[in-house]
């Protein structure tokens, strides 16, 4: 049974220039695998520049990597035609960031549902398509009387992002990339559409793919992280041990930075070392030594992943002596 | 858990018509230039509707009369009723506008959306041609072209030719460049993710989006054919038999009207020029801010 | 101790094609030198609005319509436009959310920076300063950011965006105002660039003894920020208390929906979202307006607006729970 969806030491890189070429690497040699059988929630974590971005495009088809692979059940995604290509179309699915962005304008609300029921045929008839709509909205909280019409500025943002991951839960796609799904909403009803994105994982089989820089939400709703600096990865595992026991010095960085909503938590101690690095940072080696406070003369190699325990790993030399694992195993480590 | 919370209170959203009637008075030179245009249309209509069209051409009635009660507008020196010249002359100068500036928008439209969804070499070969035809001066080449017509060819429907054929350029780049942005928004995205393919993304999700670009680039498109058929007729290029407003004023020129003291001859096309020119600039101006909603005035 | 900054039923609306939408509906606010206070609210709440009323840069089809803004001494509503100019960057500053699009992007850090200062130098006094001592001004400006002086000399481009958050940092405080707005400085930026930026402001807070507003819907940013909390809602000021107490014993309906609502480490896993949706400002509900949504509505609430009461602590509710009314 070959997986859903696998990466095969993907590296994406954009050049400009027409002289001299600079190019700057998105994402760095990432594999992945994500199986059918148990879905479960990904969070890819990162700041600006980390590549989660890319990797989204990547893994809805939108961008080729430029090199390694990409396979959608063995097959690569750029060979794929005809029906497969609609198959793989209807089992991918996305839900972005800005909820307004999605529809298109000139349009009522409902184009956004009734396009991919009419595309990939899951409806026989119109009132059918209407019920399936009506269903999906119901369930991700809303009432069909007060959206169904209506045109997406006539909405509040809640009303709108809900109503995307109402088409999301229509498709029954076997795969949802959730790219910064609530950070565009408001925090009362943030819980709410998170709620809904696991009840799509726990109820009705689909892997979702969290995308954020947002490591609170991303606590509450994975079961695995994988933490992206500058497209390559610092730190993976299970998410409950990566963040609260994180050992990359990224991500001790990062989780010292949340803004925890709890007055005995403050801001940690650790040191933010870096004044800002230049733009066009061609660092080689770790991407982070620039910006580490153990940085070594070692690290001018990039460090492979080091396995710390059987659901957490870190790219760093600090953790020299634990058994290193190649990137294509990167998958094993993450818990179901 | 109170359910009440779940409805929202209907807001009136006040009709479409008070919507529109209000952006009218916002917008107050669009609404001039579409009160001026309507003026001329009822005024054409009503007068092909009850005279004599043939009073239009040479040697129909007596010539070289000032305005009276029988000729309002006045006959000129080849025996034209000047009222009927007006009337003819405008219905062809719509003629011209309307299937000059439809062409026109028409390529623009099809070249632009090829250009700019396709990109590659078609994009360059088209953003090409556009870059290096745009700086020629087309009155230039518009004037060659129709000086060397054999005169019997020269028709209304060549004229609306000869000022597409320099013209086209314009409206390809402007759709061509709100293509291009518009192909880059999250909804194409989404609509690609829900199956729908090229041609269905091009007809279905941009093309609606554009039609406010594309009614202006039509309405300028015929300010402008109006505009170079004036000049070329003006300088003599046009059908020289059809009431044409610049014909008309050719010939009173080319008769020394005013040294004749005829100077009602051309007068009267001088003035329904203004007019028509002054409304389609209005309209082209106002509909550029309609067009572009950053430059709305707010109430 | 005086108060710096004091609001009093502050009221701005929009006029809209579709009729009348209260975006401020009679605020009061109070600020001591030296405090930092957050100004909570979602979408709709009014906070932003807040923030450009107390600036005065409500654009029509927006109108303050009433209320009193007075800082230091100075009622910024009444004053003329020519004043307010003067009183913008010297008495009261503005952080703004994007930081990205609020620097010109071809004229250099230290040219804008130089600008600010010269807008507000009156050549017949004798406060004029020369050149020489406008650029040790900016320079220092930035260096009590954390930036180096040699950004003087960059172009905005040239700077990441925690940067250029830095550099509105050091131009709000180059003529030392007596109250700083933050608007959301910190939304498109990381976690440790937001850290960074959220220091800087509270270090040069304390050199310069200016007050703080920071304007913002992320509960945590507050919790590791300010000193008092106010709650807003549809153009209301709900709830406002100290931090602790916000945190741990919170007063208003709403504001203990909010408190429920955030993710911490602790309750791993639990989801508890407010149910219903915040009311459309064009059309309020009568009496209190979160009452369609509150659980522990009574019949008051739905044809009286609730005064704003007094609790132990500084605090204060707008809520009938506590009111001697009931």
């Amino acid at each position: 049974m070959s997986d859903l969806l696998e990466f095969r030491n993907v590296t994406k890189t954009y050049s400009r220039g027409l002289l001299s070429r600079v190019s700057t690497t998105a994402l760095s040699d990432i594999s992945l695998k994500l199986e059918t059988e148990q879905p479960t929630i990904l969070t890819v974590a990162g700041e600006s520049g980390s590549g989660k971005t890319t990797l989204a495009m990547l893994l809805l088809g939108f961008i080729t990597p430029t090199s390694g692979e990409i396979l959608y059940k063995g097959k690569d995604i750029q060979t794929l035609r005809g029906e497969e290509r609609m198959l793989f179309r209807r089992e991918v699915q996305a839900v972005f960031q800005d909820p307004f962005a999605v529809f298109n304008p000139f349009y009522t609300v409902d184009h956004l549902l009734s396009v991919p029921l009419d595309r990939f045929k899951l409806a026989t008839s119109k009132s059918e398509a209407r019920a399936i709509m009506m269903e999906a909205l119901t369930a991700v909280g809303l009432r069909p009387g007060d959206v169904l019409g209506r045109f997406p500025h006539q909405l509040s943002g809640g009303q709108r992002q809900r109503i995307n991951v109402a088409r999301a839960l229509l498709l029954r796609p076997k795969l949802l990339v959730a790219d910064e799904p609530v950070s565009m909403v408001d925090a009362s009803l943030r819980a709410n559409i998170l709620e809904t994105l696991r009840g799509l994982q726990r109820n009705h089989g689909v892997s979702i793919i969290y995308i954020t820089h947002d490591l609170t939400t991303a606590y509450h709703i994975a079961k695995s992280i994988i933490v992206l600096y500058r497209g390559s990865v610092m730190e993976a595992g299970e998410v409950d041990a990566v963040i609260k026991t994180p050992q990359h010095p990224y991500t001790r960085l990062l989780v010292d930075s949340i803004p925890w909503p709890d007055i005995n938590r403050r801001w940690g101690e650790t040191e933010i070392k870096a004044k800002e690095m230049e733009l066009s940072d061609h660092a080689l080696g770790c991407k982070f030594s620039s910006r580490c406070p153990f940085v070594m003369d070692k690290c001018k190699e990039i460090p492979p992943l080091f396995r710390l325990t059987q659901h957490q790993a870190a790219s760093c030399y600090l953790f020299e002596q634990n058994p290193s694992i190649a990137p294509e195993k990167l998958s094993d480590l993450l818990p179901v | 858990m109170t359910t009440a919370a779940l409805t929202q209170p209907e807001i009136i959203q006040p009709s479409r018509l008070t919507l529109i009637l209000r952006y009218l008075r916002r917008n107050k030179g669009l609404t001039v230039g579409l009160f001026i245009l309507l003026l001329l249309v009822i005024f054409t209509v009503y007068g092909l509707a009850t005279v004599d069209l043939t009073n239009a051409y040479p040697i129909s009635v007596k010539g070289k009369q000032p305005p009276s009660w029988e000729f309002p507008l006045g006959t000129d020196f080849f025996g034209r009723d000047l009222y009927v010249a007006m009337v003819v002359g405008l219905k062809q100068t719509a003629i011209i506008g309307l299937l000059a500036g439809a062409l026109g928008t028409f390529f623009g439209v099809v070249l632009g959306f090829i250009s700019a969804y396709f990109g590659g070499w078609l994009d360059t070969i088209i953003k090409g041609i556009c870059q290096i035809l745009t700086p020629i001066p087309a009155l230039l080449i518009q004037v060659i072209i129709a000086g060397s017509l054999d005169k019997r060819d020269v028709t209304i429907y060549t004229m609306a030719f000869v000022v597409v054929l320099l013209a086209w350029m314009g409206p390809t780049l402007v759709i061509r460049a709100q293509v291009l942005t518009m192909k880059e928004r999250q909804f194409v995205s989404v609509a690609k993710l829900s199956g729908m393919g090229d041609l269905g993304i091009i007809f279905s999700e941009i093309l609606p989006n554009l039609l406010p670009f594309i009614a202006a680039a039509f309405v300028n498109q015929v300010f402008y054919s109006v505009f170079a058929s004036f000049y070329l007729a003006v300088l003599g290029l046009g059908p020289l038999r059809e009431p044409l407003l610049g014909n008309t004023i050719w010939a009173a020129q080319a008769q020394s009207a005013f040294f004749n003291n005829w100077w009602w001859w051309p007068l009267a096309p001088a003035v329904a020029l203004v007019l028509i020119l002054g409304s389609l600039a209005l309209i082209n101006m106002g509909m550029d801010e309609l067009a572009n909603p950053r430059i709305r005035r707010a109430e | 101790m005086n108060p710096v900054l004091q609001v009093n039923n502050l009221q701005v609306s929009y006029y809209t094609d579709a009729g009348r939408a209260r975006a401020l509906d009679g605020v009061d606010l109070t600020l001591n030198a030296g405090e930092k206070l957050g100004l909570v609210g979602e979408s709709g709440s009014g906070k932003s609005t807040m923030a450009l009323a107390m600036m005065r840069m409500i654009k029509p089809p927006g109108r303050i319509e009433g209320g009193q803004v007075i800082v230091d001494g100075t009622d910024l509503i009444t004053i003329s436009d020519a004043d307010m100019l003067k009183a913008r960057l010297s008495k009261i500053a503005y952080i703004p959310q994007g930081a990205m699009n609020s620097l010109n992007p071809v004229i250099r850090i230290g040219a804008q920076m130089m600008d600010a200062i010269k807008a507000h130098q009156d050549q017949s006094t004798s406060d004029w300063i020369s050149s020489a001592e406008m650029e040790k001004r900016c320079k220092q400006a930035l260096e009590a950011v954390d930036l180096r002086s040699n950004v003087f000399k960059m172009y905005a481009h040239e700077l990441s965006g925690g940067m250029k958050q830095r550099v509105c940092i050091a131009i709000s405080i180059l003529l030392r105002p007596k109250v700083i707005i933050a608007d959301e400085p910190t939304s498109a930026l990381d976690v440790v660039t937001q850290r960074q930026v959220m220091e800087t402001i509270d270090r040069v807070q304390d050199q310069i003894g200016a007050a703080v507003i920071l304007i913002g819907h992320d509960m945590g940013l507050m919790a590791q920020f300010v000193d008092k909390v106010a709650v807003m809602y549809a153009g209301r000021l709900m709830e406002l208390s100290n931090v602790r107490d916000m945190f741990t014993d919170p007063k208003h309906p709403y504001a203990q929906a909010l408190i429920r609502s955030l993710p911490n480490l602790e309750n791993k896993g639990v989801f508890n979202g407010i149910p219903g949706m915040a009311p459309a400002l064009l059309q309020l509900p009568g009496g209190c307006a979160f009452h369609p949504r509150c659980l522990h509505a009574m019949e008051i609430c739905t044809i009286q607006r609730p005064q704003p009461t007094p609790l132990p602590g500084g605090r204060i509710v707008e809520c009938y729970l506590y009111s001697e009314k009931v």
